[in-house]
């Protein structure tokens, strides 16, 4: 049930409203809330994985009543939320490998299945390195087979856990340590990388949406809905790394929000490969003012600078905002 | 009930008898009759309640498996050579989160050169993982072996990997006393986990394990495997008991009572060891046989036992470490430490070469008068051998090495076996 | 022991043949263990395919190299591939053919070997009548029957309707009686040649 309430956002975001019924107040403004991913977890100040998750395994806790496994992919999430002898985990979870998080949801499915319990739902999740490069066969097989998982990847754009390393979901130009910020073309190149939720619509599983940190109730509204259907689903989390990203760590949600509001991460959702509703983009913003707070974007404005670059990404945002109709007038 | 079918489809109906929960097929010569003997059964419904899983890669099937039996269900995969290798990540992941998978490995040889056939480098290749490792020397024991291996695995929380040599065994029509399902039953049953992911009761499995304890985490999975050596051969013993016949266990020894040589053995080649030893027992040579059914755990000191009385060991191998020698000599050589026995290596039917009753007794002989060198490679053609170092001497560019081996040969089609 | 090693080409059901005799054998409380060559075995392709049948357990496993009989699905193969390498000086030879023996080209071979075991069946024009497919496996053993009574034409019959069902059993079955019945007649006919 997307939430009828909109909010505006000045910059800061409002969790819960006591001006609202309880129902329509967001899992987070509960004092019931879960707390799936419990505090005491060795995550960087101002990580965006960290707060993803938790919105989102909250809100699937609450969505299935608490009768949820979860299966997580080698990866930040999995090293900070388990530093040996702890664990932050308030549910049964399993981390097996960095590639097979989606195969190991479906074994898991499985079993539910084979054993009667409907009930028990199943998250497999991962950042996009596990997700869109390592664990692409078995995400893939897990889809097409459409097996009842819900599938979250945890977007920060680079393989952070050792080092900020280049995924295929790097951004173009993007500085990391095997995409150096030097030569020509300086930083991810473009022409390469891979977007996760179009290839996902492109399985035609039943349910594919993507959301960042800077919208908690649209995420926890897709979470909802992702539970409501059965089979594959994928969802795709925007979490901006500010150690990764080189940028303050107040900031992540604010570059969160800036990523949707240029155009360049279109929130959206889809089912059976078709799109079933857009967020709307509410103040549009040229795309440098996204980029200059991230250092890793920093040689597209040092000296000189490379405004042919800028224009290129900004390009890419036009085209999303065409393709996925991001400033629709009608809306 | 006595049947004769094909190695494979007695396998499947087997692990069907078992009661699975959870199946990840993926096809790979020379296992793929067992998946699809499974599929059949499940989808038909003789087999349920099961879930069958047509996974993406074999690396998908044993992740598929961890996830299934980290659930709480009794899970089982097959594989050979390659896909074992593609797997290898996962196969090491179960054997460390200790999860009680069985999985067939219908071994066969691994590539490059690209080879179907069988030989028994893939479970080798993985031999150190902490999977318990049972050898089946025919088609009933390879049956019999899955029944027993999923109540060890379960009993022990730690897989195990039934090693069944491919297409010699696979893929041999013979005849098998299937159980009933009710005889099954009565010796293996439900599946009970140590540890399981339950809403009810949340745990988190898999952390990541530093220098202070990942030690000790690993010493447990081999006081596993010490485990095991005393439930095996209990096991053995009470599938015997139930179901009258004596298949399993450590080793067996054939005629060694007396002998002065005795040959080591892992999986089908033990049958032909067998009738080449009753032979030359006609003749008055005092041989034996010592098969190898669990290879991990490695049964030290029961092959001590068995081999100590003996003036000379000869393995018989199809598993080769290059830049060394045998496999399985090295840890028989561990067995018989101090010993001071003559020690002989065969390695022998790499990638499918037939391992021929004459060239067994030929070979056997040599090794009884002592005139056999160290390590020996059966058959080899020593001159293509001789013929591509030449051709590596005299130029650079001497081209992919198989190839020319194929060339030298001449048409391989022309020969009958 | 007796050992049977089966020619033909892949897609000519070489191994089914194999099988089946082994369930024959089986039929009649023997032991008995059929495996393939384990070529590779694309449709044309030469293949072979192996079966002993023997009182006791059967613990050997190599190809049979000294066949006691040899059963020739497809006769091209005569002249390319040397299918009567190792067998037995008294061994049992049938080919699938229309032609007779000599036609065949094999008279010297004839003259290594005992004359009066070796002999042809036109199995894939049988089958072409019962199945309307020139299909010569399952006959072939209704022909081997034939030979010697190693195996009853029961039990390869029986065997038959275990691998196959339906029409299609009653049909190779019906072939295989009729193949029996040739080659019982042309076993006769050179054992009273030999004698005279």
């Amino acid at each position: 049930m997307m939430s009828p309430i909109k909010f505006y956002q000045t910059g800061t975001f409002t969790v819960g409203n006591r001006l609202l019924a309880p129902e329509q107040r967001s899992v987070q403004s509960s004092t019931e809330r879960h707390n799936s991913l419990n505090s005491g977890h060795r995550a960087c100040q101002g990580c965006g994985e960290a707060l993803g998750a938790r919105y989102a395994v909250d809100a699937a806790m609450r969505a299935t009543n608490g009768q949820l496994i979860a299966a997580n992919a080698t990866g930040c999430l999995e090293v900070f939320s388990t530093p040996y002898p702890e664990t932050s985990w308030q549910l049964p979870w399993i981390h097996s490998l960095f590639g097979n998080a989606a195969a190991v949801g479906t074994g898991i499915a499985a079993a539910m299945k084979v054993k009667g319990k409907k009930d028990v739902r199943v998250i497999a999740q991962g950042g996009d390195g596990g997700t869109t490069d390592i664990g692409f066969g078995c995400l893939s097989g897990m889809f097409e087979r459409n097996d009842d998982v819900l599938y979250i990847c945890y977007d920060n754009e680079a393989y952070m856990n050792t080092g900020v390393q280049r995924s295929s979901a790097t951004p173009h130009a993007a500085r990391t340590a095997t995409t150096m910020a030097v030569g020509p073309e300086p930083g991810a190149t473009f022409g390469q990388g891979k977007k996760l939720p179009l290839i996902a619509m492109a399985h035609e599983i039943p349910y594919v949406a993507t959301a960042t940190v800077a919208d908690l109730r649209d995420l926890e509204a897709k979470v909802e809905r992702a539970f409501a259907l059965r089979g594959a689903r994928y969802l795709h989390v925007l979490v901006p790394c500010p150690l990764g990203w080189g940028a303050a760590s107040h900031d992540t949600i604010k570059l969160a929000r800036l990523a949707r509001e240029t155009g360049l991460f279109p929130q959206f959702e889809a089912e059976g490969g078709e799109v079933t509703s857009v967020t709307q983009i509410r103040h549009r913003v040229p795309v440098e003012e996204y980029l200059r707070p991230q250092k890793r974007f920093a040689h597209l404005f040092a000296g000189a600078g490379r405004p042919d670059v800028v224009a290129q990404i900004q390009a890419e945002a036009d085209r999303n905002i065409r393709r996925f109709k991001l400033l629709d007038e009608q809306s | 009930m006595l049947k004769q079918i094909e190695g494979s489809r007695a396998v499947a109906e087997a692990v069907a008898l078992s009661r699975p929960e959870v199946i990840c097929a993926y096809p790979i010569s020379p296992q793929t009759h067992i998946v699809e003997g499974l599929g059949e059964l499940v989808k038909s419904g003789a087999l349920q309640p099961c879930e069958f899983i047509n996974v993406e890669s074999e690396f998908a099937a044993m992740s598929v498996a961890i996830g299934a039996s980290a659930a709480g269900a009794r899970a089982y995969t097959a594989t050979a050579s390659q896909g074992l290798l593609f797997m290898a990540e996962a196969v090491y992941n179960a054997s460390g989160l200790g999860l009680p998978i069985v999985m067939t490995v219908a071994n066969r040889a691994i590539g490059a050169p690209i080879n179907i056939w069988n030989d028994h480098s893939d479970s080798m290749s993985q031999r150190d993982c902490g999977w318990i490792q049972l050898f089946a020397a025919h088609n009933q024991e390879a049956l019999d072996l899955h029944i027993q291996a999923f109540k060890l695995a379960e009993e022990l929380s730690m897989p195990v990997m039934v090693c069944m040599d491919g297409f010699i065994l696979t893929h041999a029509v013979e005849r098998v006393d299937m159980p009933t399902q009710a005889q099954v039953d009565a010796f293996l049953p439900p599946y009970e986990p140590r540890q399981v992911l339950d809403p009810a009761e949340p745990v988190s499995i898999g952390a990541m394990v530093g220098p202070e304890a990942f030690m000790e985490v690993r010493y447990l999975a081999h006081a596993k495997q010490l485990m095991a050596l005393e439930r095996i051969p209990q096991i053995a013993a009470e599938f015997a008991e139930r179901f009258g016949r004596t298949t399993g266990g450590l080793v067996r020894p054939y005629r060694t009572e007396d002998a002065e040589t005795i040959v080591v053995a892992l999986g089908s080649v033990l049958g032909t060891l067998k009738d080449a030893v009753d032979e030359m027992r006609d003749t008055g040579a005092r041989i034996g046989v010592l098969g190898i059914h669990s290879f991990r755990p490695f049964p030290l000191a029961a092959v001590r036992e068995a081999l100590q009385h003996a003036k000379r060991i000869v393995v018989l191998e199809k598993s080769f470490s290059v830049g060394l020698g045998g496999v399985v000599s090295t840890d028989v050589r561990l067995a018989l430490h101090r010993l001071g026995q003559a020690g002989y290596t065969v390695v022998a039917g790499l990638g499918g070469r037939a391992i021929t009753k004459a060239s067994l007794t030929r070979v056997l002989n040599e090794a009884m008068q002592d005139k056999l060198e160290p390590l020996t490679f059966l058959d080899l053609d020593w001159r293509i051998v001789n013929r591509q170092l030449e051709r590596e001497r005299a130029v650079r560019r001497s081209g992919p090495i198989a190839e020319n081996l194929l060339r030298d040969l001449g048409t391989v089609a022309s020969k009958v076996s | 022991m007796l050992q049977i090693r089966i020619h033909g080409r892949g897609g000519q059901g070489v191994v089914t043949a194999a099988e089946m005799l082994s369930v024959a054998a089986f039929e009649q409380g023997r032991h008995a263990q059929a495996f393939p060559s384990f070529g590779s075995e694309r449709t044309g392709a030469p293949v072979v395919a192996f079966c002993r049948i023997s009182e006791r357990e059967i613990r050997l496993r190599e190809p049979i190299v000294e066949p006691d009989v040899l059963i020739v699905q497809d006769r091209t193969l005569l002249h390319q591939v040397d299918v009567f390498q190792g067998l037995k000086p008294d061994g049992w030879v049938l080919i699938n053919t229309r032609r007779s023996f000599d036609e065949l080209g094999l008279a010297d071979i004839g003259a290594r070997f005992r004359r009066e075991r070796m002999t042809t069946v036109p199995a894939s024009e049988i089958a072409r009548k019962h199945l309307g497919r020139p299909l010569p496996n399952a006959v072939l053993l209704g022909g081997f029957a034939a030979l010697a009574g190693m195996v009853t034409l029961d039990a390869v019959v029986h065997a038959i309707r275990d691998t196959f069902s339906g029409a299609l059993a009653d049909q190779n079955a019906a072939a295989a009686t009729e193949a029996y019945d040739y080659v019982q007649n042309e076993i006769r006919e050179l054992a009273h040649a030999q004698a005279d």
